[in-house]
């Protein structure tokens, strides 16, 4: 339905795994994900069997794994933590390449990017097979508070909104010297932050204002096409 | 004679920071008038606005829609016969698809189905955006996201529509395919604007307000041409516009 050619985290598709029903993904993801966190980190083989049936989910899905790979920058900052455990934590040693590491250490940091990074690849799978407004509908079907089901889909709407208005404001700086990139002018950056929270806190009361204008009650209406 | 759509006697509102915005405004708009509501900014005209489908309620004085008072109670019945079309568009439209945006507004009000269906492609129909039904609304340009602002509110079959500023930041083709739009629209309007022009070519009256109370009232030509009143409240027309050379208006 709806030709959206949507979100930056979708890609369009027709394979089993884009038509399956939202609902089922979603419950998917969360068992397949409470398995993964529940297993222990010593049990390397199960990882490596996680990861296989995650990469053939993907292989089915049709979406192209560098889409993947390059989505998964948001985990950037877990591998740089993951990275330092080894050389922080206590614990008895062993030696790498000439370096003492912790041992417990090392088994935190394995544990911690393999879970993650096979979180975040099943996370960005559902989202590149999922259009926003269907991984709703599937939520409101798995019984959702409703009230969760409207901030995320607000979420998505505004979303675009709130990265234009801060686009602009960078423009902005940057017009008038200041590089938002260099550390001196980090303060400056923090402050357009600020205003960029007020001007959509202030949003947000003006979208309100136009929802109970439209008689909003504090629930959302059915919007179905067909009366069942 | 009959009942006036909009009937608004002595309103005066604070904020509750104690700045007053209205002192008194009388108003009153007949089923199927088109009404110019000018002033300079600060005038109080968005306070107004907002008091006339209760989302400010009145300090002191009433409003009444055709014949309804503007209290609590009758909240919903006056929201769905005032339909406010606020300024940014990205406001007002907050579904994740046009269809579903359009669709809100009724939906409140208890239309389902086929019922609901239908009024959504008529509201689309009417501002010409039919095509656009499934396609999220911030994937439109500025004036179509006007547009379907402006069927969203109709899809509620308002008996009056109230524009805020219709005609701000559209270029001047959207401006005009907006112009055709409301002309054929078949609904009292109330119009705020700055835009001296457009209530000129849409709005036979017009009602200036400043400083909070209504200071003038009349016909829209005899208003832009009364140099004094539009001086007093600094109210200016475009550079080389001259209401008086303006030969016969679109009707």
């Amino acid at each position: 339905m709806g030709a959206s050619h949507g979100h930056r985290l979708h890609y369009h598709g027709h394979s089993p795994i884009h038509r399956a029903p939202a609902h089922l993904k979603l419950a998917g993801l969360v068992v397949f994900m409470l398995l993964v966190v529940a297993t222990p980190r010593e049990w390397v083989w199960a990882f490596a069997g996680w990861f296989g049936v995650l990469v053939a989910v993907v292989l089915v899905s049709t979406v192209p794994p560098t889409f993947l790979a390059k989505r998964m920058v948001v985990e950037v900052p877990f591998v740089v933590f993951a990275v330092l455990v080894p050389f922080i934590a206590t614990g008895p040693r062993v030696e790498v390449l000439g370096v003492g590491l912790s041992e417990p250490g090392l088994w935190a940091a394995w544990g911690l990017l393999a879970k993650g990074t096979i979180g975040v690849l099943a996370s960005l799978t559902l989202a590149a097979t999922t259009e926003p407004t269907e991984i709703l509908a599937g939520l409101r079907r798995l019984r959702v508070p409703d009230l969760i089901v409207q901030i995320m889909g607000f979420m998505i709407r505004y979303l675009d909104v709130v990265t234009a208005e801060f686009s602009r404001m960078l423009v902005g700086m940057r017009s008038r010297g200041a590089d938002p990139r260099s550390p001196r002018h980090w303060p400056t950056l923090a402050r357009a932050l600020g205003a960029l929270f007020i001007r959509s806190y202030e949003r947000g009361e003006r979208v309100h204002l136009a929802m109970l204008s439209r008689g909003y009650d504090g629930r959302m209406p059915d919007l179905s096409r067909s009366s069942r | 004679m009959s009942v006036p759509v909009l009937d608004v006697r002595g309103l005066a509102h604070a904020y509750p920071d104690g700045h007053q915005a209205l002192f008194g405004v009388d108003l009153h708009v007949h089923r199927g008038e088109r009404v110019a509501l000018l002033g300079p900014n600060g005038a109080g005209k968005t306070t107004l606005v907002l008091h006339l489908n209760g989302i400010l309620t009145a300090g002191a004085g009433s409003v009444a829609v055709s014949g309804l008072p503007v209290v609590e109670e009758n909240l919903r019945e006056i929201r769905r016969r005032v339909g406010v079309v606020f300024q940014d568009p990205d406001d007002q439209l907050f579904m994740p698809t046009v269809r579903q945006d359009v669709a809100f507004g009724p939906a409140n009000l208890g239309v389902k189905g086929a019922a609901l269906e239908r009024r959504v492609t008529e509201a689309l129909d009417r501002v010409g955006m039919a095509d656009f039904v499934d396609r999220p609304p911030h994937h439109l340009s500025f004036g179509q996201r006007r547009r379907v602002a402006v069927a969203t509110v109709l899809a509620m079959e308002p008996e009056i529509l109230v524009l805020d500023e219709p005609s701000s930041n559209l270029d001047p083709a959207s401006r005009r395919e907006l112009a055709d739009i409301l002309r054929s629209l078949d609904v009292t309007l109330l119009m705020v604007t700055h835009d001296l022009p457009y209530a000129l070519e849409l709005c036979p009256r017009s009602v200036v307000l400043s400083e909070g109370v209504v200071v003038a009232d009349g016909a829209t030509r005899d208003v832009l041409t009364d140099d004094a009143l539009m001086r007093a409240h600094r109210l200016e027309l475009p550079f080389g516009f001259d209401p008086g050379s303006v030969g016969s208006l679109p009707s």
